[in-house]
Parts: structure tokens; sequence; C-alpha cells
């Protein structure tokens, strides 16, 4: 397509993209801002209910309970978060496939199993335990994807059945022994439990992130603008940088003054994994075909994406995150029992992606949503449990917040169909 | 745009064609879609496929897509008797396809949409050149689009056909597909289609044109194929007939061998009944 003669040389110094008399042109700070509130008022929600539901948590209990918002309280509670979150990056990646995992826990219960009887009975060198395990879930990820391209059955279905037969698989390798204790000399434990980063490295990480942050938005910002397109100002981007880096300066601050706690590796762990997911999903031409399968397989099939290895390798990446999960869970614990993963680690992570903002309608979401998803649900656990609240109160009041979450979900794709952004 | 394409009566002589289908069957349950399908397309030449709603042209589509696979029959590409068993083997030969019901995701905007399948960058996605060579691609086509940067979703139909139609010159193909491209774009855009297509044959692409619309056929189409019912009815040379001989072979009205005109492969088309 070269030979056309009259190509751009754009009229005055308007941005290729922003020629269109029609467009409200964002330009400059104040039209950045603007920008962003009509794109949530056209239902574009992205993470802000959730950050505000975050809020109003941390309030309500902060009133019922001054006990929750001590830095030793926060910290235990990042820590509880690591587990389940991990297990909800690969729940985020099939709801944006439009499927769903139902194993996820039963996963992570097998994992433990598996650590637990190669830790304690055969005494296998934690280095290798750990590919052992992420090396079964991805087998059993492997199976699932094969018998969803292959004979089309429902991954709800495939993977209820899934959700039984591994946990008969973790009762099976469990055997005799019922709970094996992990001993809190096992790295595992002390990842997961004990280990905190120490105080300076914190505001050194935090550094890294919002220069990192703000270094990429202004040189894809420049490029953007030598190409002659519209770029967000640098204002903006510096603001939005200095706002990243006091948030997490202040918190990490706050939560060192903790005695016992602090920022658990394991959570950083999870953000880590977040943000290298977050990566994939939305710069890579995998992350790409992810999006695309879930909003038109056909499309996507179509257009040459090969849609069978996409659902193979998202069914595949969710059984690993939940073997994933499963270690640092028994690594909680402590132990590998018979009841690890059993109880409510399945729905915690489903509902911690919804509650997130992936929607569950397929192709639409994020892999933070995972993060900021099961910081609401422990959250919530955490609060309840300080009032010392039993666990009824616990699982009636997360349903709740489950379903708001999904209604917000629906309503929001509502209003996208309204707004013309379905 | 009046008709000024090249029918020198021994054109074909020399070239092969750039895509070939033989006696193609295609059924769906009960429906025999297909029957003894036959078809040319050679570099450098628009062909027109048309017949009713219902005759068979998308299925034939779909077939040269790699959506559906034949029942029976030979397609050969280059010299070459190829399968054509996915979408992905059918751009891996260079076969562009905009699909009549376009075929695309409504969560993506539209660099996305247009750049499906052939990312620049595949583990850094290069936004910034794929958003540059979107703008080139639409203002080539003089497409309304107010911003790429907006879910397909909110594209009106005329826009999102747009989207696709530039979505098939990503990449080089050799034959482009187009099922009804015009269908519901404005005077503008069509001309501009009409333009983009003889651009394509100027530049030696095969080009294979759905429509219903018998004067875009006449405007760009150097031979015209009918189907009827899934079966060939006829193949005429546009320069050489009628308006009315091209809807009598559509509807059938006189469906005999005098009207029947195999102009393509022969070299005089002075022919007339066997
Ligand atoms: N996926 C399918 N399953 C079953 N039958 C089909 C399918 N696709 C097409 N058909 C049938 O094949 C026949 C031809 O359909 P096709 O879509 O090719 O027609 P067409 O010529 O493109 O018509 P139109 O002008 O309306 O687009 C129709 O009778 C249709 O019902
Ligand atoms: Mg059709």
């Amino acid at each position: 397509m070269t030979q056309t003669p009259a190509t751009p040389t754009p009229m005055s110094a308007t941005p290729t993209d922003l020629q269109d008399e029609r467009l409200l042109r964002p330009t400059g700070f104040g039209g950045t801002v603007g920008a962003s509130i009509r794109r949530v008022r056209g239902g574009d929600l992205g993470s802000l209910p959730v950050v505000v539901g975050l809020v109003v948590i941390w309030a309500v209990f902060e009133v019922l309970n001054s006990a929750f918002l001590t830095p030793g309280n926060l910290s235990d509670l990042l820590v509880q978060s690591a587990a389940t979150g991990v297990i909800s990056v690969g729940i985020v990646l099939v709801l944006l496939l439009g499927q769903i995992d139902l194993s996820v826990g039963s996963v992570a219960g097998l994992a433990s199993a598996i650590l637990g009887v190669l830790l304690v009975q055969y005494h296998w060198p934690e280095w290798l335990i750990i590919p052992a395990v992420v090396l079964a879930g991805v087998v059993i990820g492997l199976v699932y994807g094969f018998l969803f391209v292959r004979f089309g059955v429902p991954s709800f279905v495939i993977t209820l059945a899934g959700l039984l037969s591994v946990l008969g698989l973790q009762l099976f390798v469990l055997g005799p022994l019922g709970t094996i204790n992990l001993g809190f000399t096992s790295f595992i434990t002390e990842f997961s439990l004990l280990l905190f980063v120490p105080p300076w490295l914190t505001y050194v990480l935090a550094a890294i992130a919002a220069v990192g942050y703000g270094a990429t938005a202004y040189l894809s910002a420049s490029k953007r603008r030598n190409a002659g397109l519209s770029a967000p100002s640098l204002a903006w981007t510096l603001i939005k940088a200095a706002i990243l880096l006091v948030f997490m300066v202040v918190g990490s601050a706050y939560l060192n003054t903790s005695v016992t706690g602090g920022i658990g590796d394991s959570f950083v762990l999870l953000v880590v994994l977040v943000v290298i997911m977050n990566y994939a999903l939305t710069r890579t031409k995998w992350g790409r075909s992810v999006f695309a399968v879930g909003g038109n397989v056909e499309a996507a099939r179509r257009a040459g994406i090969r849609v069978n290895r996409v659902y193979v390798s998202v069914f595949v990446l969710c059984s690993a995150f939940a073997a994933m999960g499963g270690l640092l869970l028994a690594g909680n614990l402590g132990s590998a029992s018979p009841s690890t993963g059993t109880t409510d680690t399945n729905l915690n992570a489903i509902a911690a992606a919804v509650i997130g903002g992936t929607s569950l309608f397929g192709g639409r979401g994020s892999a933070y949503s995972a993060l900021l998803g099961i910081v609401v649900i422990q959250s919530i656990s955490n609060g309840l449990g300080l009032l010392s609240l039993d666990s009824s109160v616990r699982y009636m009041v997360t349903g709740v917040v489950l379903l708001l979450a999904v209604i917000v979900d629906s309503l929001s794709r509502r209003s996208r169909t309204a707004h013309g952004r379905a | 745009m009046t008709l000024v394409s090249d029918v020198s009566p021994d054109k074909h002589v020399v070239v092969d064609p750039v895509l070939t289908m033989r006696g193609i069957n295609k059924g769906f349950g009960a429906v025999q879609a297909l029957t003894d399908i036959d078809l040319d397309i050679y570099p450098g030449e628009v062909v027109a496929l048309v017949g009713d709603n219902g005759a068979g042209k998308s299925t034939l589509v779909k077939i040269l897509a790699g959506v559906h696979p034949p029942d029976s029959g030979t397609v050969t590409f280059n010299d070459k008797k190829v399968s054509i068993p996915s979408p992905a083997a059918s751009r891996e030969l260079g076969i562009a396809t905009v699909f009549q019901d376009l075929a695309l995701c409504d969560n993506l905007d539209v660099v996305s949409n247009l750049f499906l399948g052939r990312e620049i960058g595949a583990f850094s996605l290069d936004e910034v050149e794929m958003e540059s060579r979107s703008w080139e691609l639409l203002r080539q086509l003089s497409a309304k689009i107010p911003s790429v940067r907006i879910a397909v979703a909110s594209l009106s139909g005329g826009q999102r056909q747009t989207v696709a139609i530039a979505r098939s010159l990503i990449g080089e193909p050799t034959v482009v597909i187009l099922d009804e491209p015009t269908a519901a774009l404005g005077v503008a855009q069509t001309a501009e289609v009409l333009n983009l297509i003889e651009r394509l044959r100027e530049r030696g692409l095969g080009v294979l044109l759905i429509s219903h619309n018998l004067a875009d056929v006449q405007a760009v189409a150097d031979r015209c194929v009918v189907l009827r019912l899934g079966r060939n009815n006829g193949v005429f040379r546009v320069a050489e007939v009628s308006y009315e001989e091209i809807i009598a072979a559509i509807t059938g009205a006189t469906d005999n061998v005098v009207t029947r005109r195999a102009a393509a492969t022969s070299a005089n088309n002075e022919e007339t009944s066997k």
C-alpha cells in the first residue's frame, strides 16, 4: 500500500489519531483527565469499583475495631492473601477466555500433598520439589486442555470432574498418613509465612517500580509523538508516577513499623506474578489472542489464531498457578492435610478474580483484578475474624460481596452496550 | 468509474490461474450447498461471483478461507494441489478474506482487530507502528472512523465493514476474497472500495468479489461467475454481456445452453452452444 499519492502530511499539527472532527480531543493535562472520566461514565470501569469498595471495607472495619488498620494486622492480611491470590491469577486467565476452572482448590490441595510426601517421606530437596509440583499442575492443565479441545466438553464440567478426581488423588497421595507436618525449617514455610522483605529493599523496590513506570510511560509517549500520534501529557505521566511512588513508599514505611511483620516475601511474589501476567496479557501476541478468543472465538479462528493452542496454554497456566498457590497454602499452614485447598480456596480464588473486575462473560479483565480482589476478600475475612465473628458470617458477607461484584459486572456490560463499548 | 477493463481475448492464454477449484462439493446435513463447482481466478483479474440468496457463494468463500473443508473436489494454488484445513493455512497460502459476517472481535479496538493474528512484535507489541499503519490504511479507504482506539463494537455497520476490508490488506495476499464488501457502505466508501479493487488488480492480485449489486460488478469485474442453487450456472466476460443476461442466469429464467457462455478459459468468446 505504498502507492497512494496523497497520504498524511497532516493538516496543521493535529496528531494523526485526532483529526476526525467528531472527536472530543483530549489534549493536554485537562483533556487526559476528562477522557478518564468519560471512560468510567461509559461503563469502562476498570478497577475503580473495587478500589472504592476496598476503601469502604477498610473504613468500616477500622471503625468497628481499631486493630484492623494496624501495621501488624495489615502485614498479616497481605501474607494471607498471597496463596489464594496466586491461584486467582490463573482464574483470571480462564475467565478472560470465557471459561472457568472449578478445580483449582483441589489442584492446590494435591500440590500441597505432593510437597508433603516428597519433603517428609522422600526427603527431596526443595529446589527440586517446587518444579516437580508445578509440573504436576501443568500435566493436569494439559489434560483439561486436551479434553476441552478434543471433545468440546464445557470447561465447567471438565473441571467439576477434575475437582473430584484431583481431590481423590490428593487423598491418595497423602495415604494413611493423613496430615503431614512440614516443619518450620522448610524453606517453603519460611517463605510463605515468616520471611519479610528488609525495609531498605522495600523502598528500593518502590523507587524502581515508580521510575520504571514513569520511564516506560514517557518513552512510549515520545515514541507516539514522533510517529505523529497523540500522547498523554508529560505532566499527567509524572503525576501518576509520583502518586505511585508516594503510595508505595508510605505504604511500605507504615507496614515496616510493625515489629514482627512488614511486607511478606510471598506477597511480593504475588505482585511480581501479577505484573508479569499483566505484561503477557497486554503487550504480547499471546495475550492479544487470549482477549480475541474470549471476545469472539470464531473471529479469532478466522484471523488465523490457533485457538486450540490458546485454550491449552491457558488451562495449563491456570493449573500451574493453582499448584504454586498450593505450595504457599501448605507453607502458610505448615502442613499438608486432606483439607488443604478444600474449604473455600476454590470459591475465594474465583470470587477474587470477579470482584477484582474480570468479567465472567469473557474477553474483559486484567491480571490486577486477582491482586485487588484477593485483598478485598482477605480484608473481609480478616476484619470479621478480628470481630470474633465465626465463619458463618464470613461466608455470608463474602457471598454478598461476590454478588455485588457480579452485579457491577453485568451493569457495566449493559452500560457499555448503551455507550457502544460492548 | 466506467468500464475500461482489459478484455483482450487471449489474455489468459499465457497466464496460468493462481487459484483453481474443480468439482467442489459441500453439503450441510440434508442441504447440498455446493455441487460440482469449478472456478478459476487469474492474477490481475477481478472475478465476480453472483447468485441469489443461498446460492452457495459464502460457502464457496469459506472453503477457500479454510473455515469449512470441502466434501470432495480439488483446489490448486499456484499450480500446486493444496488442502486448506484451517484459516491459518489459507492465510499462509496468501488468501485474504473479508467475510460476509465480518468476523471482528467486538471487545478489541480497531488496531487490534486489524492486526489480529499478524501483530508486529510477538513478545513486545509495537503499538505505535501498528496504529500508524492502521491510520495509513484506513485513510486509503476514506474510512470515516473517528478513533482507532475504540472498541469495534462501537462502530457503525459500514465502519465495521471498512475495518474488515482494511484487515484483508495487511500482510501480502496474492488472492483477495471480498464477500459483499460494499453491502453496508456509503457512496464515497463504496467508490473507494471499487477503486481499491482496481488497484489490487493493477498490482497483479487475483480478486474474487461477491456482490448483489450488478452495477458494482459491471464497474470493476472482468469475469462474472454465476452460481444457482449450488451449481455453476455460467461464466460471462463482463464487457460482453448485458445486465439482463446475468439476471437471467442468476434467476434461472432462461436456463439453457444458449445463454450459457463459458468465456473464461476459452480463448475465443464467440463459442456458442455445445
Ligand atoms: N454452517 C451451515 N450449516 C448448515 N447449512 C449451511 C451453513 N452455511 C450455509 N448453509 C446452507 O448452504 C446454503 C448456501 O448458503 P450460503 O451462505 O453459501 O449462501 P449465499 O450464496 O452466500 O447467500 P447470501 O447471498 O444470502 O449471502 C444455504 O442453503 C444455507 O442454508
Ligand atoms: Mg453469503
